[in-house]
């Protein structure tokens, strides 16, 4: 059934930007204060305040649409989106309207198999973030509602999309670059759980080959990845079968419930706000001129498609792995101050993917909260590499490292963990050892070269792991050898 | 002659060379607004411990040698500017009880020079209105008449400069509500090109063209109270990042070389004639003071009125919908629910007008309606702008009057706020262009009610439109009569 109909999404995100202060105001953006400590004239919509607006929320625009490939207006304009709610201090909304920052952009994602879509997007926009209303949960309050507006005012960026994904992968897929990148940008925390990354989902069938569109629904506020799939599903099912039988999809606007997995209608088209967009008077048009854009072009961290091409042009890595060392910011910055000081690519990688990752998935923590820093790491791969520990002895040392978060040679120091190169001591172990096992060396003399190994490892055991292996393998074939 | 019948220079004078003390300056004002304030119900909010003490530290400043301008010196604001501490009611049942947390920008301005306030004054709620019968504290009454209006929507402000209760004031003007009263009050007042002073803290009507002013006896006492509100302030961001000129300093460079347009749509059947008489010697002064006097034409006139009342109460049914009875203000106590909160609190709190201009705004902006309404009011707003940008190629100010009538009396024009909304024709247009105008004294009507003239000058240019105005008062002895209250 569904082979017979096309699915044609198009998303909106809102970004909350990580500015220190809000949009309009003095006010701190911090998550968690007591409700309302974070206001102030403005931001309460007092008689007389008026907005001023916040640089650093410019600057943050513009590099998201320079990261997704967007024309910045040299001109834009404020709005004021007008409905009365009780979070919602002034009675409007200050957004962007007819004159966004950025248009005409694109992101590639990569789909399944290896090949790469354009997602066109059409918008970015800047506007405030409302307050929040709570019901009273006391028996005491439990008629009374709340308003907390500590959010009033925080800025936000609309990201939209055009309507170009034709499944939930490919609006995964979508999300998850637009998620990396603004990530990376350091525009954005991230966090979906807090609503610092949130999405609006256009959703439409149509009979494959038809070039029209269907009609849409928008589903509201969806705040994780998982339910974006579960509610792109069910709302194209749904609008499937509503076709199959006859009947009429409606423009409306449907709520996700993450509980049962299904969207239900908020308000149809006719109940529409009329939200009376007009400029707002008491901004001046936003003007972005060359040199602040050449300034944020300037400050653009390096992104994630850059970054990984470069780890597997300069650092040597295969694709796999720069994918997996540049998923996140904190990582890749990690990995690269690695390499940096220790120079080997593919040795630095094995450990971050290896012991880092796995450490950090063990405690639950970031890479950010990682004991062990690069310089720990770099240092430790250096006493690899001249000989002083074995790299069996450094597991040892890299999960000291990370108990006691002291560097590699205080503990290679301290535990006497020093490589045992010294022939003469390799020797006197390996006579004993041969002394010891007689049946074992006639054997390996009769031809049975498995029981090397089991040499290897008594003569190891005996040097508490201390004597270099490469000299123990020498010396070994030559004593048998010799006999 | 009386301290409260002299200037804002002369008292400044007395103050500096310790004549007279600011405490006892604030007990004579005090004492003439107890006598009068039930004729002509100019005050709405009296603060007479925080102005006592403020003529204190006043008295102290000025003992210290460390005294601004202002320093003393007693004042009054229209009742739409914040001031923290007293309550800020905009006139308006539905602000009654407020007390804002912050000073406007323009008082704390005049605050930081040491001045003194009265207190703040009556004006059409919200200043929507052009007679001060808006107000829910009642009207205020003429001092020359008080069967008639004062004007509005700085009724109060120009009243109480007219009836001697303080010797300058502060009002707004979006329309006119500045020039009008000052007119009809026989006093001065300006109205400084939009973006001259800041707006941060006055509570806002049309966000696009509310712009503060002073109001006074003589041109130079506006020009002393302009020199402290004006310039730039980042809380503000369509104040303009400009210098403020010394403008008593430009006051007597004298009128040579000077061209004054006259624009020949304002000079139209309907005039009254009291009006047109006093506006036509007023001309003559000019030209016998050796300015030379040119006809133009400012085209779109006729559509400024509609124009106006779209953009104002466009702007104005959004900026009233924060008084919703959620954080301050009125809240109606009986409700039930969201919906009906809001349309209980506001359905009691805001007067007839108010509404109506609300109605008329959200209409405006509707969709299906906002292109033909207040997009187009947009595109009339800049041919009118277009036009004063053009005469003023032709000359330097231009000359009109202030309204078409002297003040009308209470309740004349309230059945029909068609005939209201027309009494504003000759200030609107200044307003949509952005511009500075002034009101000053220039006759009176044959029925005893002064007669304003109006000066319009390029944008910024409130220098020469103060200097041409001073020219007419060395002149001629309009702004010496006081109203026999
Ligand atoms: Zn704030």
């Amino acid at each position: 059934m569904l082979s017979k109909y096309e699915t044609v999404i198009g998303l909106e995100v809102h970004v909350q930007l990580t500015t220190a202060t809000k949009i309009f105001c003095g006010c701190s953006t911090r998550f968690g204060a007591p409700p309302n400590s974070q206001t102030c004239p403005v931001c309460l919509a007092l008689p007389g305040a008026l907005p001023v607006l916040n640089g650093k929320a410019v600057d943050f625009a513009i590099l998201a649409g320079l990261a997704t490939h967007c024309r910045i207006a040299p001109r834009s304009i404020f709005a004021r989106k007008n409905y009365f709610y009780p979070d919602l201090p002034k009675g409007y909304q200050i957004s962007q309207y007819e004159l966004p920052i950025c248009e005409h952009g694109h992101l590639d994602i990569s789909l399944e198999g290896g090949a790469t879509k354009r997602i066109g997007i059409t918008r970015i926009h800047m506007e405030e973030d409302a307050g929040k209303s709570m019901h009273g949960e006391t028996p005491e309050t439990s008629a009374s509602s709340f308003v907390d507006l500590n959010r009033a005012g925080t800025p936000l960026l609309e990201i939209v999309s055009e309507p170009d994904m034709r499944s939930p992968e490919e609006a995964i897929a979508y999300l998850k670059k637009l998620h990396q990148i603004v990530v990376y940008l350091g525009v954005c925390d991230g966090n979906l759980e807090q609503g610092s990354f949130r999405c609006d989902a256009n959703v439409s069938v149509r009979p494959r080959g038809q070039e029209a569109f269907g009609t849409r629904a928008e589903i509201k506020n969806i705040n994780s990845f998982r339910f974006i799939k579960q509610a792109i599903e069910y709302e194209v099912e749904r609008q499937i079968e509503l076709v199959e039988n006859g009947e009429k999809v409606v423009q409306e606007t449907r709520l996700f419930d993450p509980a049962t997995g299904v969207t239900r209608s908020m308000r149809g088209k006719e109940d529409a706000h009329d939200y009376r967009y007009f400029p707002d008077p008491d901004l001046v048009p936003l003007v972005v001129d060359e040199a602040w854009i050449a300034r944020m072009r300037e400050q653009m961290p390096e992104l994630p498609e850059a970054r990984r091409a470069r780890f597997v042009r300069d650092y040597g890595i295969p694709e796999y792995d720069a994918e997996v060392l540049t998923a996140e910011r904190a990582l890749a910055d990690y990995y690269d101050a690695c390499v940096k000081l220790h120079g080997g690519g593919k040795v630095c990688a094995n450990w971050v993917m290896g012991e880092v990752i796995r450490g950090l998935n063990e405690q639950g923590i970031g890479i950010a909260e990682c004991p062990v820093r690069p310089q720990m790491l770099a240092g430790m791969l250096q006493r690899i590499d001249d000989g002083t520990i074995s790299g069996k002895i450094a597991k040892t040392v890299f999960d000291e490292m990370w108990r006691s978060g002291r560097d590699a040679d205080t503990i290679i120091a301290e535990k006497g963990l020093k490589q045992v190169t010294d022939t003469g001591a390799i020797e006197a172990i390996i006579d004993e050892i041969l002394a010891a096992n007689p049946g074992q060396v006639e054997e390996y003399r009769a031809g049975k070269e498995k029981v090397f190994g089991f040499f290897v490892g008594q003569v190891m055991k005996a040097s508490k792991g201390k004597a270099n292996p490469a000299a123990v393998n020498d010396l070994l074939k030559k004593k048998l050898a010799g006999g | 002659m009386s301290l409260t019948e002299l200037s804002l220079h002369d008292l400044q004078q007395q103050l500096q060379t310790r004549a007279v003390s600011s405490v006892e300056l604030t007990r004579a004002f005090l004492s003439r607004i107890a006598a009068t304030q039930g004729q002509v119900n100019a005050f709405i909010t009296l603060c007479e411990d925080q102005a006592l003490a403020a003529a204190e530290a006043a008295d102290r400043r000025l003992a210290a040698g460390d005294a601004a301008p202002l320093t003393g010196l007693p004042l009054a604001v229209k009742d739409i500017f914040n001031t923290a501490g007293v309550r800020t009611t905009c006139a308006s049942k539905i602000l009654a009880d407020y007390v804002a947390p912050y000073d406007a920008t323009a008082v704390a301005r005049l605050k930081d020079q040491g001045a003194v306030l009265l207190g703040k004054l009556n004006m059409d709620e919200f200043a929507m209105g052009s007679s001060n019968e808006t107000s829910a504290f009642g009207a205020v009454k003429n001092p020359w008449n008080p069967a008639c209006v004062a004007g509005g929507s700085s009724g109060g402000s120009a009243a109480a400069v007219a009836a001697c209760q303080v010797p300058a004031s502060l009002g707004t003007d979006t329309g006119g509500s500045i020039r009008q009263p000052a007119s009809h009050c026989g006093v001065v007042g300006l109205k400084p090109t939009y973006g001259r002073v800041s707006r941060y803290g006055v509570i806002a009507y049309a966000s696009s063209l509310d712009q503060v002013g002073p109001l006074a006896r003589n041109v130079a006492d506006c020009a002393l109270l302009l020199q402290a509100v004006a310039g730039h302030d980042p809380l503000d961001s369509t104040s303009v990042d400009l210098a403020v000129p010394d403008y008593l300093a430009a006051l007597g460079e004298g009128l040579a070389g000077l061209r004054i347009g006259l624009p020949r749509e304002y000079f139209i059947a309907g005039l009254d004639a009291d009006v047109q008489k006093a506006v036509a010697a007023a001309i003559d002064v000019y030209r016998g003071l050796g300015a030379e006097v040119v006809e133009v034409s400012l085209p779109h006139t006729e559509y400024a009125v509609a124009c106006y009342y779209l953009i104002a109460t466009a702007e104005a049914s959004s900026n009233l919908a924060r008084y919703d009875g959620v954080r301050y203000g009125l809240r109606a106590e009986a409700a039930q629910g969201l919906l009906d909160m809001y349309m209980q609190s506001r359905g009691q709190g805001f007067g007839a007008e108010v509404k109506r201009r609300i109605m008329l705004g959200t209409y405006a902006l509707s969709s299906g309606y906002y292109d033909a309404y207040y997009l187009k009011a947009q595109k009339v707003r800049t041919l009118i702008r277009r036009d004063f940008l053009r005469a003023f190629d032709q000359c330097d100010v231009l000359l009109t009057p202030v309204a078409p009538t002297p003040a009308f009396r209470l309740g004349e024009k309230t059945a029909d706020p068609l005939q209201m909304y027309l009494s504003d024709i000759f200030t609107i247009p200044v307003n949509l262009a952005g511009t500075c105008g002034l009101a000053l004294p220039c006759g009176m009507s044959g029925a005893g009610l002064p007669i304003g003239l109006q000066l319009v000058g390029k944008p910024f240019d409130e220098a020469t439109l103060l200097r041409v105005a001073h020219a007419f008062e060395q002149a001629t002895d309009w702004h010496r009569k006081t109203a026999p209250l």
